[in-house]
């Protein structure tokens, strides 16, 4: 019952945005109208606007790209430095990790200024590169800080055991450690492309040309002229957005959480 | 080099080929030159897209760089002066406080029902599963846009019900009223970070040995009992995360007041974030808006210190 409850109280916003999406416009700027049925027929109209007659197909691509390029960039730089933090027993590692992770709590408004002249300095303003170079300064942080603590959660003896039969520590690393860390990784992989996706200031600050826009500045920017919200296109766009995530999302929620508990469980 | 293979072959027959693989080991084998090896890509990237910005930023509130003038002059603590003198600076503190406490307090306590419903098995739990996640991973534009409907004065659906129910007569105009705008603003930002505090003490909850529970269970603890004396302190490490997250997530966001009343009515939902990112970008005052903006960051690491310290004991005890 308070499931339902809560189910419903999360998912509302956008059952009712699905709803606005196939209103007439007649239907749906009346003050009267049950705003949660139809009083006029339905029509698909303004989901085909925004399929074809707007950007939001190269705004999802530019997304999806991004994102793909961040996570891998993400890994390469977090996986290393996780296990070098949690592995390698160094004196200073516990407070190395805390200062990676308060990198994370610089927050964006901060640093967009003074980002954007560096962007500009690369060459990359109005470019969707500019986001690929900036935003794992926001996933590496916390990528690092998730990983330790995956890591910790694979017992060591497994590793030395690996390195006593003959195995390097890379090589121990890379047949022992990795498979055992996959849940963890894909967490990780998850959190750091919702984290991509969601972000905000930083695509509104670096892009302008509307080719080169990702979905969360896109939407809200070329859906939206002056005054005059499409509001069944941007309800469209909400749901088309946010289903697909959190579909991917929920169905790596157990290996995430598995992830977090391991090491509590086992001690 | 020579006396080794023979103690090589000593360890070997005891099954520890110690020497043997010290030799073939290279540098990839020592730990301390590893460690900096592995730490070095993410080090020098933070440093030069985080610490340098950082700096950059900190110089630029001594400045005077504007939007038309980028030339970099020194002015001392002149754009702080104008800070301080300006109320509409003070409003945005007093709010990023209200909005991050207020936000933090009922994030906290639904994020810790909510745990409780995802964990208990039942039939339809992976859709409601689904429902509960998708306020956090939608990107938080797109799902504020559609409170900006919900909250419209004049075509909001809650009002639509509230009227129909005879409760109110006019609309409420949801974000023009400086009240209702903050709890407008608040509550989005609460619905949207529920879910992650959810999954995180969800983690927690699972932590919990269940024969734990079970023999509290049999001595004849009640729900509430085994709630208060067990459940809650065993997860209060967990709890604090989830705080933190919620916290930093809170404080340091501008997208749902930018998208949701763009600081307004006259300023009243305004937020540091939102205002060095008007006075910076919009008002294009570069310098002005570094030094807001550079107010969130000892807040924040007040806050992440406390409560790191607060896990930290509770950890130990």
């Amino acid at each position: 019952m308070l499931a339902v409850l809560s189910a419903l109280a999360a998912a509302g916003p956008f059952v009712w945005a699905a709803i606005t999406t196939f209103k007439q416009d007649s239907d749906l700027y009346r003050r009267s109208n049950n705003p949660f049925g139809y009083n006029e027929p339905a029509t698909s109209d303004h989901l085909q606007f925004l399929l074809t007659g707007t950007g939001f197909g190269t705004f999802a691509w530019n997304t999806l790209w991004v994102g793909v390029l961040v996570v891998l960039i993400t890994l390469a730089l977090a996986l290393p430095a996780a296990y070098s933090l949690a592995r390698l027993d160094r004196p200073w590692a516990g407070r190395m990790g805390i200062a990676i992770f308060f990198v994370y709590l610089v927050p964006p408004t901060l640093l967009f200024l003074s980002l954007s002249r560096l962007v500009v300095a690369l060459g990359l303003q109005d470019s969707t590169w500019s986001l690929v170079v900036i935003y794992p300064t926001i996933t590496v942080p916390v990528s690092v800080w998730l990983l330790i603590g995956f890591l910790k959660t694979i017992p060591k003896d497994i590793e030395e055991q690996a390195m006593v039969d003959g195995y390097s520590r890379v090589g121990a690393m890379v047949r022992v450690v990795a498979p055992l860390l996959f849940p963890g990784l894909v967490a990780v992989v998850v959190f750091a492309f919702t984290l991509t996706a969601s972000e905000f200031i930083y695509a509104l600050a670096f892009i302008s040309p509307s080719a080169q826009k990702v979905i969360s500045t896109g939407v809200p920017t070329e859906l939206v002229r002056g005054d005059v919200f499409f509001w069944q296109s941007l309800s469209a766009a909400a749901v088309l957005v946010a289903v697909p995530i959190a579909l991917v999302f929920n169905l790596f929620l157990d290996r995430f959480i598995a992830g977090f508990t391991q090491g509590a469980v086992k001690g | 080099m020579g006396s080794s293979a023979p103690a090589a072959e000593a360890t070997a027959r005891t099954g520890e080929p110690r020497v043997a693989d010290l030799r073939r080991r290279g540098i990839a084998d020592r730990d301390g030159v590893l460690s900096w090896l592995l730490l070095a890509p993410a080090v020098v990237y933070i440093l030069a897209l985080v610490a340098v910005p950082f700096l950059l930023a900190v110089a630029f509130s001594f400045s005077d760089v504007t939007g038309g003038d980028p030339s970099f002059d020194w002015v001392g603590l002149l754009n702080f002066e104008r800070i301080f003198a300006d109320p509409v600076f003070w409003r945005s503190l007093r709010n990023t406080f209200v909005f991050t406490a207020v936000s933090m307090v009922f994030i906290v306590i639904f994020g810790k029902v909510l745990a409780n419903i995802l964990i208990a098995d039942f039939r339809g739990r992976w859709i409601v599963r689904f429902c509960v996640l998708l306020p956090w991973t939608t990107p938080v534009a797109l799902s504020t846009i559609t409170w900006l409907w919900l909250l419209d004065s004049v075509f909001s659906p809650i009002d639509w019900v509230l009227r129909n129910l005879g409760i109110i007569q006019s609309n409420m105009f949801w974000l023009g009223q400086p009240t209702l705008a903050m709890i407008s603003v608040i509550a989005v930002h609460v619905w949207r970070l529920v879910p992650l505090a959810a999954v995180i003490m969800m983690a927690g909850l699972l932590s919990i040995p269940k024969d734990v529970q079970e023999q509290a269970a049999v001595d004849g603890a009640g729900y509430w009992r085994r709630m208060f004396e067990i459940t809650i302190p065993l997860t209060a490490p967990v709890i604090a995360i989830s705080a933190l997250f919620g916290a930093v997530f809170t404080f340091t966001d501008m997208t749902v007041v930018y998208v949701l009343t763009r600081g307004g009515p006259t300023n009243e939902t305004q937020v540091l974030a939102s205002w060095a990112f008007f006075r910076g970008i919009e008002g294009s005052d570069i310098a002005q808006g570094a030094a807001i903006a550079l107010f969130l960051f000892p807040l924040l690491l007040a806050a992440a210190i406390a409560i790191l310290r607060a896990v930290r004991g509770m950890e130990i005890s």
